[in-house]
């Protein structure tokens, strides 16, 4: 064996300890005190403006406001806490005593930045209310008066089973047809070409106009010129199949992604025992790939549910057409704002079901038995 | 009887070749080490038995019909020739059990529950019983190689092509694997392996190959091949081999 040369001569070059000084904590704390007391001030003030306008000499809304203010002070305690870590160090460091030091500036630093964060939530919340309340509580009059959301709720929450139906039907549709042109997309060889290039223009094309656009000449064109079939149609079927054309364009992209992030090795493996194209496609390949696009087609969908309040372009009332009229007969738009709360209530559950799938699945591919 | 016939086999990537003329004639029941430096075709040459990749001049017949060209089923020829990959491959979207039943049942029309009963049989062989239900990622990688092993055994294949099936396996994990292999040797499966395993190599092949450049640069039994190389190439890829502790 010949004599290796060492990567590094410790002899020549020995390790000197590291005494690195901690970093100085004193004016990061001082900045989050500074920050929260301002931030807490313009909370307790956009509070008061607040309390002051409900005109109400209501106990339990002065007491919800005082909590509220008191609540937006928390953002000092971090803050206080850093500024006495401050302290620390500095004594620490006269006594030499690096370690702590560096341990307790650690510590400080972490309670500053902790300070700082909640106090920006807290000026967030300050600027959300101070808006609200602005103009002497014409916003917080105009979206959200109690009145009107209590009179409309009921006729909207109602015509929202329109949207939900329309929703459901072209996601169903969408899933189908957008599988079958990301598949088109796939065809292999000469003789799949026509069908590749025809797909390939699908999703351009529906891509390029906008839902809308689509959704009028939809509801309009096909009765107009009386398309068989078509003509016959209640305007919501209408409604299902031009949401099911603009969608799927998007979906079947979807799909593509999510197949062609399949690994070429699954392929060989597949094909190598034997498989045809179109049954390593069926068992091997979708499965993995419809796995694997979950979160985006969700995504999609989610899309799709809040497009269905554009439906009544073609005449059908759905929930933000209904919510509209009401709106326009009280010159308020808080029906209007009742239309957003269920679209928002509608989709945050999906968002998490979606999250608690994907989850599962990957916890089964994990764990093993089934 | 000659099983296995691979003529003047050319293949290239684009403008770079990769085999340039290998033949090769492999027996019933012959076990085929091709050995040689990464990028020497090994791999290569296993793909286009299987018609994984298409050759651009040559030809190979496997049970003396033609396989290359037009019109050759695929699908058929494929059913006899079984395949292992070094990165196993598993559906990991199946159990083990669907994963070895998949193929039986789909295109070998075997029922469900004698496809089942074989793969059980098959997971009892290779010692993994207890994993019937198990999904890949929850096995080891030599545990997933030999269920790769048993999901190819599932079609009876006449030959085995195994593509350096351990070099993506931890040191201890191996064995297990090479054990499968020489049971299947010892009963007789004709199979062609790629592998960097030189001592498994001298063990079991009836015939080693030392392939350079696309071209197989020397052939013969293993004593012969791993005692007396003949030509320079081989010796110096076997004194490096042995260098780096490998044979």
């Amino acid at each position: 064996m010949s004599r290796v040369m060492p990567f590094r001569d410790t002899a020549a070059n020995p390790l000197k300890p590291v005494r690195s000084a901690p970093p100085p904590v004193v004016r990061l704390a001082v900045a989050a005190v500074l920050i929260s007391v301002v931030a807490a001030v313009c909370f307790g003030i956009a509070l008061r403006n607040l309390y002051v306008l409900t005109g109400a000499s209501n106990l339990v809304v002065l007491a919800v406001c005082v909590v509220a203010a008191l609540a937006g002070w928390i953002p000092l305690l971090p803050a206080l806490r850093a500024v006495t870590r401050a302290k620390e160090r500095t004594s620490l460091m006269r006594q030499d005593r690096i370690v702590e030091a560096r341990h307790t500036a650690a510590l400080g630093r972490e309670s500053a930045s902790t300070s700082l964060g909640y106090a920006a939530a807290v000026f967030v919340l300050a600027a959300l209310l101070a808006f609200a309340v602005t103009n002497d509580g014409a916003i917080a009059q105009t979206f959200l008066r109690g009145s009107f959301i209590a009179e409309a709720w009921e006729d909207v929450l109602k015509a929202f089973w329109v949207n939900v139906r329309v929703a459901i039907g072209a996601e169903i549709l969408v899933l189908i047809l957008g599988l079958a042109i990301a598949v088109m997309r796939m065809i292999p060889g000469p003789a799949g070409r026509p069908l590749r290039i025809l797909a390939t223009l699908y999703a351009d094309i529906f891509r390029a106009i906008p839902g809308i656009i689509v959704l009028y000449l939809v509801g309009f064109g096909l009765s107009l010129a009386e398309v068989p079939v078509f003509r016959d149609l209640p305007p919501i079927w209408l409604a299902i199949f031009a949401l099911t054309l603009t969608y799927s364009a998007y979906v079947a992209e979807v799909y593509r992604a999510g197949l062609e992030s399949i690994h070429p090795s699954q392929w060989a493996a597949a094909r190598s025992l034997g498989l045809s194209y179109p049954m390593t496609l069926r068992t091997v390949i979708i499965p993995q790939a419809i796995r694997r696009v979950m979160p985006p087609l969700l995504n999609d969908f989610i899309g799709l549910q809040k497009d269905t309040a554009l439906i009544g372009v073609m005449g059908v009332i759905d929930a933000f057409t209904q919510s509209r009229l009401v709106a326009s007969s009280v010159f308020n738009l808080s029906p209007v704002t009742v239309v957003a709360i269920i679209f928002v209530l509608a989709t945050i559950p999906q968002s998490r079901f979606v999250d608690r799938l994907v989850e599962r699945d990957q916890a089964r591919q994990r764990a093993g038995s089934s | 009887m000659t099983f296995l016939q691979i003529r003047d086999v050319h293949k290239s990537y684009g403008t770079t070749p990769v085999l340039n003329g290998v033949s090769l004639e492999v027996a019933k029941h012959e076990v085929v080490c091709l050995i040689g430096a990464s990028g020497s075709g090994k791999s290569t040459l296993l793909r286009c038995i299987n018609a994984l990749e298409t050759i651009n001049s040559g030809e190979i017949l496997v049970n003396g019909d033609e396989v290359t060209g037009r019109g050759v089923d695929l699908n058929v020829l494929r059913r006899n020739v079984g395949m292992v990959f070094q990165s196993y491959n598993l559906f990991p979207h199946m159990s083990v059990l669907k994963n070895i039943t998949l193929a039986p049942t789909m295109i070998g029309g075997v029922p469900k529950a004698a496809a089942e009963e074989r793969a059980v049989e098959l997971l009892e062989k290779i010692g993994l019983k207890d994993k019937v239900g198990a999904f890949p990622d929850a096995l080891s990688g030599g545990q997933q190689q030999r269920v790769a092993i048993a999901r190819a055994m599932a079609m009876d294949p006449q030959v085995l092509l195994l593509d350096e099936i351990t070099a993506a396996l931890d040191p201890e994990l191996v064995g297990d694997v090479l054990e499968i292999i020489r049971e299947l040797a010892r009963g007789g499966l004709t199979m062609l392996l790629a592998t960097h395993e030189m001592g498994f190599a001298r063990e079991v092949a009836s015939q080693v190959c030392f392939l350079h450049q696309g071209r197989i640069l020397e052939r013969g039994t293993p004593e012969r091949i791993f005692e007396d190389p003949s030509e320079e190439r081989t010796q110096q890829f076997l004194s490096r081999v042995i260098k780096a502790g490998r044979l």
